[in-house]
């Protein structure tokens, strides 16, 4: 029931902007139970058959005609990965919706339709099969992510927003003509229009396009994901948007151009891949160093969380392009983590700037003797941000240096360099934000602890990173060798 | 001409023969509701004619004309085109003064022409039905608001309309002279015949093809006009007006096999090229929304031009027509929904009420950006339909605008016109940007209350052409398989 989690999600965004008229809390609600329905569908979505017919990866599978003309089909399925991104989106959504519950004030209906339909678009990412659908979702979910962040953003949130879009746009539609050309190289050599992503595979192998036509994927994806020097928007979009939105993009938005990144430019571009392997590898350590860096020179409590980012980030790129088992299972264990923890920091700051309306680090400090509940959470998260064995980062990092260093210890070595600078960022936004004597700004308002529901999503949160950390087998078991290559699917 | 001849014609011979009740009823009595309802009756009897028709297609009627698949499906979309006019003109005149029925009349007359492009395969036949489109446009423009800008407008169409016949006329000429026919099939010298005369003659007739498209250089006239005349016109000339002269030159480019001559894809792709990139570039300057529909067209007859480069292209079946065809209907209803937008957005009655006198310059002026600040506040329903065809221009998934987006990309990469697919990428770019800056104006909250607002959700037109492009974008199979068994006629 893929298609029906996806369409259940687009369903409850518009019964979210109609329920705003019964209550003040209604749309909250429904958000809420619209998740929790879309998580039962996810339980139960589980066909045995599906591993006989499509191949043993497969835990759910389905199709259904679409665009016969261009031999279209709306073709969903999950394997491991995509099942545990599915489920850390809807888990983010829940706590994206809990964390901001009071705190949306103007047309909350809007707002959390707006949530929804962002969040059936990223399912659609991460479930479809077919490439065309692919980019299909991959628009769907800007759209709506415009809007959260141009409607309910921060004092600079028009060119933020326009900022995010153009380039996430642009982006995208390098990779329609990159699809279109790899279709139309398939179709030259075998006679079929398929744009299913199994008809696909190594069907660039040899031809002269192929790298170009993975360039044209790699920009989409590495403008969402995003590494230097496609990065500019990251930092506008995350500061302007308001904390609901915050929480999507770096826990959901981010892991669709990595997910792009180990579902499709190694299995689509088998060669290719390798002949451009060097540069991605170097984007991806300048990534590692880059973000950390400018993390560490920030001011804005968001800021620093949004360049960080961009440094864990880096070392998915690192993973997938290091051609090893273990460093792409890292790759995506990290992506994980980093959606929990990223998520969880965006929340905090959400949380500091809806209680003191700032978000500069000057203005703030000695938040832990008012907010020690706050104070705690801030740490945990800044420990795993930072690598802190136990928590779920470190593993994602660790099996990314240890399965990367075997192919290509250069690029691993840069990037170990990392885990130093974000050890200095980590503890610098503690020490700014939470030690010290009170800041200016707490000096004239109250500063309440979390509450009931923020401690709920919070402590959910840091449940996955201690589960992630200490019991990461269970994960790397589901995921198994992570798409191998080539990936067997349905017969066509 | 035999009987089936004349059952092919029967679409043109009814939109003529209600021109000629219409005529005969003004005379007996000046009746706005009868005008109005002889002109509704007489397109839908010209779409029930098509029925008959495509019994005997495909046929050459006359050497002029060819009544097939492809040009029925035209004679269709045009005439589905003026009927939607229809209501959104009577509602348009029936607030000002004076008499009205001469605009029905009008539109008749254009649509005959735009039916006969659709069918021409004969440089007489394309002048025919230029001329009688262009004609009946000049007084469509200049009459209905009275006013310093419409006539301002016609008066600019006219002269540089003229002009661009003329430079028709005469390129066909030194085309004839060198090819001694006048069909299009045959008209342009095969690739490598013909003098420097050939090249002059295809330069001059393309040209003039593309002043109608408004494809730049020959763009200027656009703004003035879409600005200036009367909305339901510009309505009708951006969609009909324009797909009628689309047609034409698909038609001309596939039986001439002008395609296979190196000079007339250069003329072709600089057009396409300069189009869309100076369209999107000059939209993003404009501050009247009018005007900046005006500059998109521009940009998208370019998009459109890279599909008419292939409509000969070996390799898949008709892909470049095929997908001409899917653009120019989803760019038609977009654009007729876009502008039943603005026609909403300024109902004459609401003017009224307000105070602007009509044909005042303040009447004029509600094309402005600013007055569709916090749309979504006031008239929820009519911004969201502004909003989907605005993503819908800008090519966003789920919308018909992305369907033909797609198309045209697919007929590129297939043609392997990749330097213009790379300006498509930077246009649509561009154009995504003043699109987003449109619809973020509209949620913004107001300033001060304007008054220049009715409340109301935008009417049946409206919900249905939004509906038909959010269909068109979700499941357009059926649609792509009608356009495909015409095409197989």
């Amino acid at each position: 029931m893929l298609l029906g989690i996806v369409l259940a999600l687009l369903a409850g965004g518009g019964v979210a902007v109609l329920a705003e008229r019964f209550g003040p809390m209604a749309p909250q609600r429904v958000a809420l139970g619209t998740l929790v329905l879309a998580a039962l569908l996810l339980a139960g979505a589980d066909a045995p058959g599906v591993a006989a017919a499509w191949g043993p990866e497969w835990i759910h599978g389905e199709a259904y005609r679409w665009i016969p003309r261009f031999g279209i089909a709306l073709l969903l399925g999950i394997d491991g990965l995509g099942l545990v991104l599915v489920a850390l989106t809807l888990l983010l959504g829940g706590v994206a919706v809990l964390a901001s519950w009071t705190e949306v004030e103007s047309r909350p209906g809007l707002f959390h339709g707006h949530l929804l339909w962002t969040l059936a678009g990223a399912v659609g990412v991460f479930c479809a099969l077919d490439l065309f659908a692919f980019f299909v979702f991959w628009e769907v979910m800007l759209v709506p992510m415009y809007f959260l962040i141009a409607g309910w953003g921060h004092e600079d949130r028009s060119r933020a927003a326009m900022k995010f879009f153009l380039f996430t746009q642009v982006g995208g539609l390098l990779m329609l003509l990159a699809i279109v050309g790899l279709v139309w190289l398939h179709r030259d050599a075998t006679g079929a229009l398929s744009f299913s992503f199994f008809a696909l595979q190594g069907a660039a192998t040899g031809s002269p396009w192929a790298p170009w036509l993975l360039a044209g994927f790699l920009v989409a994806f590495l403008v969402k994901l995003p590494a230097v020097p496609l990065h500019s928007w990251l930092p506008d979009a995350h500061t302007q948007a308001p904390t609901a939105g915050s929480v999507v993009l770096a826990g959901v938005l981010l892991k669709t151009g990595g997910y792009g990144l180990v579902r499709f430019a190694e299995p689509l571009f088998p060669e290719a891949a390798r002949a451009l392997a060097l540069p991605v590898l170097a984007v991806g350590a300048a990534s590692v160093l880059y973000g950390g860096l400018l993390a560490f020179s920030q001011r804005d409590f968001k800021r620093v969380v949004a360049y960080s980012s961009i440094g864990h980030m880096g070392f998915v790129v690192l993973g997938v392009f290091a051609f090893d088992a273990v460093a792409r299972q890292g790759a995506i264990v990290q992506m994980v983590a980093h959606g929990l923890s990223s998520g969880a920091l965006f929340l905090l700051a959400g949380a500091v700037q809806h209680r003191l309306h700032t978000r500069d680090l000057d203005a703030l400090g000695g938040l832990w003797d008012r907010a020690p509940r706050m104070g705690a959470f801030a740490l945990f998260f800044l420990a795993a941000a930072l690598g802190l064995p136990g928590l779920g980062n470190f593993v994602g990092e660790f099996l990314v240096l240890l399965g990367s260093f075997r192919t290509q210890p250069v690029a691993a070595v840069l990037a170990a360099l990392g885990l130093v600078i974000s050890a200095l960022y980590a503890l610098r936004l503690l020490r700014r934000a939470f030690h010290g004597p009170a800041g200016p700004a707490l000096a004239t308002a109250p500063v309440p602890d979390l509450d009931r529901r923020e401690l709920l999503a919070l402590g959910v949160l840091a449940a996955g990173l201690l589960w992630l950390g200490l019991q990461p087998q269970f994960v790397l078991d589901l995921l198994g060798p992570a798409t191998p290559v080539p990936l067997a699917g349905p017969a066509p | 001409m035999t009987a089936a001849d004349l059952v092919a014609m029967a679409p043109l011979a009814a939109l003529a023969a209600g021109v000629l009740v219409l005529l005969l009823a003004i005379a007996a009595r000046r009746d706005a509701r009868l005008a109005w309802a002889v002109t509704g009756a007489t397109v839908v009897a010209a779409l029930a004619m098509v029925v008959p028709a495509v019994e005997v297609a495909p046929r050459a009627v006359t050497p002029l004309l060819r009544v097939d698949g492809l040009g029925l499906l035209g004679v269709v979309l045009f005439l589905l085109g003026s009927l939607a006019t229809v209501p959104l003109a009577a509602r348009h005149l029936a607030a000002r003064p004076g008499p009205v029925e001469e605009f029905p009349l009008l539109l008749l007359l254009a649509t005959l022409g735009a039916a006969t492009l659709a069918l021409a395969t004969h440089v007489a036949s394309l002048l025919l039905g230029l001329e009688l489109l262009s004609i009946a446009l000049y007084a469509l423009i200049a009459y209905p608001d009275r006013g310093r800008r419409p006539l301002e407008a016609a008066l600019k169409y006219l002269v540089l309309s003229g002009v661009s016949s003329a430079t028709l006329l005469f390129g066909a000429a030194l085309l004839y002279a060198e090819s001694g026919t006048l069909a299009f099939a045959g008209l342009v010298p095969a690739a490598g015949t013909g003098s420097v005369l050939t090249t002059a003659g295809l330069a001059l007739v393309l040209a003039g093809l593309a002043f109608k498209l408004s494809l730049v250089p020959f763009h200027q006239w656009t703004p003035e006009v879409y600005e200036g005349a009367p909305v339901p016109v510009t309505a009708w000339l951006a969609t009909v007006g324009k797909g009628a002269v689309v047609l034409v030159l698909l038609r001309l480019l596939a039986e001439s096999g002008a395609l296979a001559r190196p000079d007339a894809v250069l003329l072709l792709s600089v057009l396409a090229g300069a189009s869309m990139l100076a369209g999107n570039l000059l939209a993003l300057l404009e501050d009247d929304v009018r005007r900046l529909l005006a500059y998109s067209s521009v940009a998208h007859l370019g998009y459109l031009l890279v599909a008419l480069l292939l409509v000969d292209a070996a390799g898949g079946p008709q892909l470049g027509t095929e997908a001409a065809l899917v653009y120019l209907l989803a760019y038609g209803v977009t654009t007729f929904g876009a502008f039943t937008v603005l026609e909403e957005r300024s109902a004459p009655g609401a003017r009224r009420q307000h105070g602007a006198a009509l044909g005042s310059e303040e009447d004029f002026d509600d094309g402005a950006r600013e007055r569709f600040r916090g749309l979504f506040r006031r008239r929820p329903a009519v911004a969201l339909a502004f909003t989907v065809m605005l993503l819908s221009l800008a090519g966003i998934p789920l919308t018909a605008g992305f369907v033909g987006k797609f198309y045209v990309v697919a007929a590129g990469v297939e043609g392997g016109l990749w330097a213009l697919l790379a300006l498509l990428v930077v246009g649509s770019g561009v154009g995504l940007f003043y699109s987003l800056r449109l619809v973020h104006l509209m949620t913004l909250p107001v300033d001060a209350p304007s008054g220049a607002d009715v409340p109301g959700r935008g009417g049946w037109l409206l919900g249905g052409l939004t509906v038909l492009v959010l269909v068109l974008g979700i499941l357009p199979e059926p649609v792509l398989a009608l356009v495909r068994a015409a095409l197989a006629y």
